[in-house]
């Protein structure tokens, strides 16, 4: 770019729009926002209903009163007498977080060798991980449960945990994207020093992939934190082992339970993922600007 | 070590050492790849093929499968008098969720797109019900939107509007799940943001130059760039409605609002009000795990899996015609 001829051209273009022009814009910047902000306060306005509806009595719950009067705080210790909450998110934090474990243990080296190691059959088994990554997971639910049956674990969380010890195509994916984009020169550095490639990727590559590790690590937590279906499937009949997500499905019909509770609980559910999200929001931000450096 | 020895030594050790060599690196790579060579054989290959030789028998569980041939897809097909009523439900969702997600999430972004302040603040906000546990988020809104004293129709009444009776009513049942799904739309919205802030801005500049207006950038300009993107959501969508279950199954069941027992199998929630909820993996649900037909819901399994695949195939070939790659991948 030359730079000498800059300054003309841009004294051309910065030439200030005609008065009309200028109030166009700015009248079309206010309706934007003005539009951004009634949607926003439609999205909030769920939370707000759940919050106020938390604090009210049963009996205004129950009527068409909008704004709780008076506040009832003792809502959200009545909750946990209701029901065994904490046994719920007990099993809730084994599940989610042995499955976490599982699948950043398992999934790293499997895209360790689909990315950085060259073999035959790279690419073959790379287009399985895909195809595993599109296939609806409703559909090899039934042969799995009787699996499941037969080893005599329906009933608790083992079926819910073991397959995130081996490798998920989702994690798997991303990991990979991810270490594709190492400098070839770092992991060359490390076996000039004399590195097996074991010792490279418990070295070199996962400092460098700590951004992706913490992604892959909080998006299992928030699918398993969140998951219903497999939880559903094998824990039904054995309330000792509901996760939270089941829990709160039957909480109503439990014991008849009021719906200022209901939705007291319902908060109680909803605030750990809100908490991790602005807690990690900060995490991602970081790792985003770390990958960036790579350049 | 290895490499230091044959430099020193006959070719034929060095070709032995080489030998040697190959075998560590395969060695390595099996080791690597062995997590996910069982995962993939016994929580992947095993059950596709389980599922099909299952979907030709009858099996409860208790006693072993009984070969039955065809029964189980002819019953399909021609007899079982709930499964057209849930693959009706599930054409509906399909039909009416994702386009509605797909312009919904498209108009918040070009909203955000072109704020000047507070982008970051109204992401978030549009982004949070997306984080919401879908349980508790449909029974918020089973709440929310309940007819008697819900605070949408209190509203609606300060409005002098009658609401409608929502999750229990038939008719407005699955308006009001799509409602759910616009709200937590804010996935494929963070997807169209990055895309369309993405938009070269020369493109538009030659288009203003060629005298195009607002519209008619987007139409020409916005629009087919991120046509990739949207493609994506739609296969997505469509995949994810072929499977929609959570929402359905617990709007039911706390809608219906009987005081069924934890683990009741007499009462029957599924479906309500009057089958309008029954979808597709709901009805799969009930026959293979309240039911325990396991060999049916095997056959159920099977159709949903061959139709997945074919409706991804179609969309990707038909979206040929309206989606435009810009230059080759970064």
């Amino acid at each position: 770019m030359s730079t000498a001829s800059v300054p003309v051209p841009t004294a051309l273009t910065r030439r200030k729009p005609p008065a009309s022009v200028r109030r166009r814009r700015f009248l079309m910047a206010v309706a934007n926002h003005s539009m951004l902000i009634v949607a926003a306060v439609v999205f909030l306005a769920p939370f707000g209903f759940i919050a106020l509806t938390a604090l009210m009595t049963n009996g205004q719950a129950l009527s068409s009163h909008l704004w709780p009067n008076p506040f009832r705080w003792q809502n959200f210790v009545d909750v946990f007498h209701q029901a065994p909450i904490f046994r719920w998110a007990l099993n809730t934090m084994i599940y989610a977080c042995l499955a976490t474990l599982g699948v950043v243990v398992s999934s790293i080296p499997v895209a360790y060798a689909l990315s950085r190691i060259r073999w035959r059959g790279r690419n073959l088994a790379f287009g399985l991980v895909l195809i595993a990554l599109m296939l609806p997971p409703v559909v090899s639910v039934v042969p799995l449960y009787v699996m499941w049956a037969k080893l005599g674990l329906v009933g608790g969380l083992g079926p819910l945990i073991i397959p995130n010890w081996f490798g998920d195509a989702f994690s798997i994916f991303l990991l990979r994207q991810f270490f594709m984009t190492i400098p070839e020169e770092y992991l060359d550095a490390a076996r000039v020093d004399g590195c097996g490639e074991l010792r490279i990727l418990a070295t070199v590559v996962l400092r460098l992939a700590k951004p992706a590790i913490a992604a892959v690590a909080l998006f299992s937590f928030l699918y398993t934190f969140n998951d219903f279906f497999l939880p559903l499937l094998y824990t039904r009949e054995n309330p000792s082992r509901w996760v939270l997500q089941i829990g709160l499905s039957e909480f109503r019909s439990l014991h008849q339970v009021q719906w200022n509770l209901t939705m007291a609980a319902t908060l109680l559910v909803m605030a750990p993922v809100i908490i991790v999200f602005f807690l990690a929001q900060k995490a991602f931000v970081e790792g985003v600007t770390l990958t960036g450096v790579k350049g | 070590m290895a490499s230091s020895a044959a430099a020193t030594a006959q070719p034929l050790d060095r070709t032995r050492a080489r030998r040697r060599a190959a075998w560590r690196r395969r060695r390595l790579v099996l080791l690597l790849m062995a997590p996910w060579l069982i995962g993939f054989s016994a929580f992947f290959g095993y059950p596709l093929v389980m599922s099909v030789y299952l979907s030709f028998t009858h099996y409860d569980l208790l006693s072993s499968p009984k070969w039955i041939g065809t029964a189980n897809y002819r019953y399909l097909f021609t007899q079982d008098p709930q499964v057209g009523e849930a693959v009706k439900n599930t054409l509906w969702i399909i039909a009416v969720m994702v386009p509605l997600q797909v312009v919904f999430a498209f108009g918040v972004a070009l909203m955000l797109a072109r704020a000047r302040r507070g982008v970051g603040f109204f992401r978030t906000i549009f982004y949070l019900p997306a984080l919401a546990p879908p349980v508790a988020a449909t029974l918020a809104f089973v709440y929310i939107l309940n007819p008697a004293t819900g605070p949408v129709n209190v509203l609606l009444k300060h409005l002098g509007i009658d609401g409608p009776l929502w999750f229990q009513s038939p008719s407005w049942s699955k308006p009001s799940l799509v409602l759910l799904g616009l709200w937590g739309v804010g996935n494929i919205m963070i997807i169209f943001l990055a895309a369309i802030l993405d938009v070269p801005r020369h493109l538009y500049e030659s288009a203003e130059l060629d005298g195009a207006g607002p519209l008619q950038r987007l139409r020409w300009v916005t629009l087919p760039t991120i046509s990739p993107v949207i493609l994506f959501s739609v296969v997505i969508g469509v995949i994810a409605g072929l499977q929609y279950f959570t929402q359905a199954y617990v709007a039911a069941n706390v809608a219906s609002g009987q005081a069924s027992q934890a683990g009741d199998q007499t009462v029957n929630n599924l479906g309500y009000p009057e089958a309008s909820t029954l979808f597709y993996p709901v009805e799969l649900y009930q026959h293979g795990f309240r039911y325990f037909n396991m060999g049916y819901a095997s056959a159920m399994s099977v159709l949903l899996l061959v139709v997945a695949f074919t409706i991804t195939v179609l969309i990707i070939r038909n979206s040929r015609r309206w989606v435009h790659y810009v230059g080759a991948a970064k």
